[in-house]
């Protein structure tokens, strides 16, 4: 997490709720296949740190933010189509 | 406890609501309190606001109100209550939603320093949704914000909008069921809103489980008839806790919502005996002393009959008596109003500068009847008179108004009488039988007093009669009068009857000059009779002292006979007494 890399990632996630789980497993595995270690991620557990939640303003979990590169996307939900997270993160031939 | 109910089931078998939801297990408390919304009617119609510690669901098409409701109680319960509010806006943004209100006058940025607080849950445009999503963070986030600021009240706008984000129908579902076992264990009271179809239905699916999780359902409608906006609310259902079932009547005026509520809880005062003036003395008497405090009085007549002067003349000798009074219009202009009654001497400007009458105008077309009885509800809020007028109440009836106008007037003279405000309505009627605006409206048959005005056109005049159609509680006048406004006033006269017709104007001024003459007449005839009379019996006073003088001639004349005929005797007796002597003692002889 901690490696220099070009994909900047933060994921919501509400404890260990199914979807919340769901999308912490995906992302994970999308990010295996698809960035290797080109990517940061950060989990911001909300029920651990609800101030984030109004902060940041995500209410609903799970939500997946890419901060960089630009532009920003968002997306909310357990990341069931690798299609969207492909495209959101602007990654392969999708 | 137990004894409460062993109670009950002796009795029979009739289990109070609340114990069922004891039963069932799922309930912190066993009686419903509620918290006042602050919207005026609404508290009225649910019989003291929505049940506190408990969700309200708020359905209604796009453009019902729907946030303005939730947001105006949040308001309310932060600045009055002291129950800080958090508001979670999915559908509008914050910042957009304060700027709506802020026409509203509520000072919401100065409440959100410390009671208010907005959580902008509305995402940007390019957010994507893939996959379910669940409401654990909005919860979560919630949880913590309202243990910091002690928040009481929670308005989560839309709950439609949110749960589109969370995933399709059972993942929908899911997330109300979630929501259902979050405010089953907080003690917010929770306003949650959502979009219902133009016919007021909720859309099926997940949604259709909203009001069966509210404790409390409250349903908007707006809707336009013949371009005049009308808006409703209705209560749907409200466990544990009686309400009215009608749709009522709701504006969103220049303070927010009002909700025109049938006064359930109030109780109407107790019928007054008192009288007040109707500012005219003849009329007074008519009415057997004036008007009832605290009634309605309906005045009736064609254009131009003197209804207003009527209500000018009844405000005038309120205000006379130190009184205030609200005189609303929907003909003429403060300054008209004021010119035109002073030309027959009703003064009405001095009592306007003073403050204790209020004149305001208004145009029927404006807004709806609705809108108007809100407004003038605000106004006697603001004035609390003892006295109201509205002139006329006709201008209520029209346009896109005629079927809520008669509820409206119903209300207005029920808002009156609750607050023991004497309330004189004009109205344009041609006859008292015509089906025209006012028998409509049928105030005729709420109204405590009827006076209506004709004019009795006869010999090329037409000329105004004032007749008591009828008056509650009152031995009034049968009697037709005539109206006469001139510079010297308003007064009613005597009107006079010939062959079954009504005299008037001149007529009744050919008459009472007839009359005149006539008694004059009668006086001179009375008058030389008495002189006449006078001069016989000073005549005849005459006679009989100069009788009397004859009579004391003779008198004396006789007593002089009388003595001149004693003395002779004496004479005579004596001149025989002496010759008897001379003789020698008479025997002798």
């Amino acid at each position: 997490m901690t490696k220099r890399s070009r994909v900047a990632l933060r994921l919501y996630v509400a404890g260990d709720a199914p979807n919340s789980q769901l999308a912490v497993e995906r992302l994970q595995a999308f990010c295996a296949e698809h960035l290797a270690d080109q990517y940061q991620l950060e989990v911001v557990d909300v029920i651990r740190e609800p101030g984030r939640a109004l902060t940041d303003r995500v209410l609903l979990t799970p939500t997946l933010v890419k901060l960089a590169p630009a532009p920003v996307r968002t997306i909310i939900g357990n990341l069931g189509e690798p299609v969207v997270l492909a495209r959101a993160l602007g990654v392969g031939s999708f | 406890m137990s004894h409460w109910v062993s109670h009950h089931c002796a009795n029979g078998n009739i289990w109070p609501a609340t114990r069922r939801h004891h039963r069932l297990g799922k309930r912190k408390q066993l009686s419903i309190t509620k918290s006042p919304t602050g919207i005026a009617g609404l508290d009225e119609i649910t019989g003291g606001g929505i049940p506190r510690g408990r969700a309200t669901l708020i359905t209604g098409g796009p453009g019902c109100g729907k946030s303005v409701l939730a947001l105006q109680t949040l308001v309310h319960g932060a600045r009055e209550r002291n129950e800080p509010g958090i508001f979670v806006a999915f559908e509008e943004s914050a910042e957009r939603i304060v700027a709506n209100a802020a026409s509203f006058g509520w000072d919401l940025e100065a409440l959100q320093r410390k009671k208010l607080f907005f959580i902008d849950a509305q995402p940007s445009p390019d957010v994507i949704n893939s996959g379910d999503a669940d409401l654990q963070g909005l919860l979560a986030a919630l949880d913590a914000r309202a243990a910091q600021m002690g928040a009481k009240r929670i308005v989560l706008d839309s709950l439609d909008v949110l749960l589109s984000w969370v995933g399709d129908g059972s993942a929908a579902q899911r997330e109300i069921t979630r929501l259902n076992e979050w405010l089953l264990t907080r003690d917010a009271t929770v306003l949650m809103t959502a979009r219902a179809t133009s016919s007021g239905e909720l859309p099926g699916g997940a949604l259709g489980f909203l009001p069966f999780m509210a404790d409390c359902v409250v349903s908007l409608r707006h809707h336009d008839v013949e371009g005049v906006s009308q808006r409703s609310v209705r209560i749907q259902k409200y466990r544990g806790s009686g309400f009215a079932e009608n749709a009522f009547p709701l504006i969103i005026g220049a303070n927010g919502m009002q909700v025109a509520g049938i006064s359930i809880a109030q109780s109407s005062k107790t019928a007054s005996t008192t009288r007040v003036s109707t500012g005219m003395a003849d009329l007074d008497a008519m009415l057997a002393g004036g008007y009832h405090a605290g009634a309605s009085v309906l005045v009736t007549g064609a254009p131009g009959t003197a209804k207003t002067t009527l209500g000018g003349a009844f405000v005038e000798s309120c205000c006379a008596r130190g009184e205030r009074a609200l005189f609303v219009s929907f003909d003429s202009s403060r300054a008209e109003l004021v010119r035109n009654l002073a030309s027959v001497k009703v003064r009405l400007g001095r009592y306007v500068r003073s403050g204790l009458l209020r004149i305001e105008t208004r145009h029927a077309a404006e807004a709806s009847a609705e809108a108007h009885l809100l407004d003038i509800r605000t106004m006697i809020e603001e004035h609390n008179p003892t006295a109201l007028v509205i002139d006329p109440i006709s201008a209520l009836g029209q346009q896109g108004n005629e079927f809520t106008a008669h509820s409206v007037v119903a209300r207005l003279i029920l808002l009156a009488k609750t607050q023991g405000i004497t309330v004189f309505c004009t109205s344009l009627l041609e006859s008292s039988g015509s089906s025209t605006e006012a028998s409509r409206l049928q105030i005729s048959t709420i109204a405590d007093t009827w006076i209506h005005l004709t004019y009795v056109v006869h010999s090329g005049e037409r000329n105004r009669a004032l007749t008591v159609v009828k008056s509650r509680g009152t031995a009034h006048s049968n009697q037709v009068r005539e109206l006469v406004l001139s510079s010297r006033g308003v007064s009613l006269e005597d009107v006079y009857t010939a062959e079954g017709e009504v005299l008037m104007g001149s007529l009744r001024l050919q008459r009472e000059q007839a009359d005149t003459a006539d008694s004059a007449r009668r006086l001179a005839e009375r008058r030389r009779r008495s002189l006449q009379a006078a001069h016989e019996r000073a005549d005849l006073a005459a006679r009989i002292s100069a009788l009397q003088r004859e009579l004391a001639l003779h008198d004396g004349e006789i007593a002089f006979l009388q003595d001149t005929e004693r003395l002779a005797d004496e004479g005579r007796s004596a001149n025989r007494m002496d010759r008897i002597r001379r003789r020698g003692g008479g025997r002798a002889t």
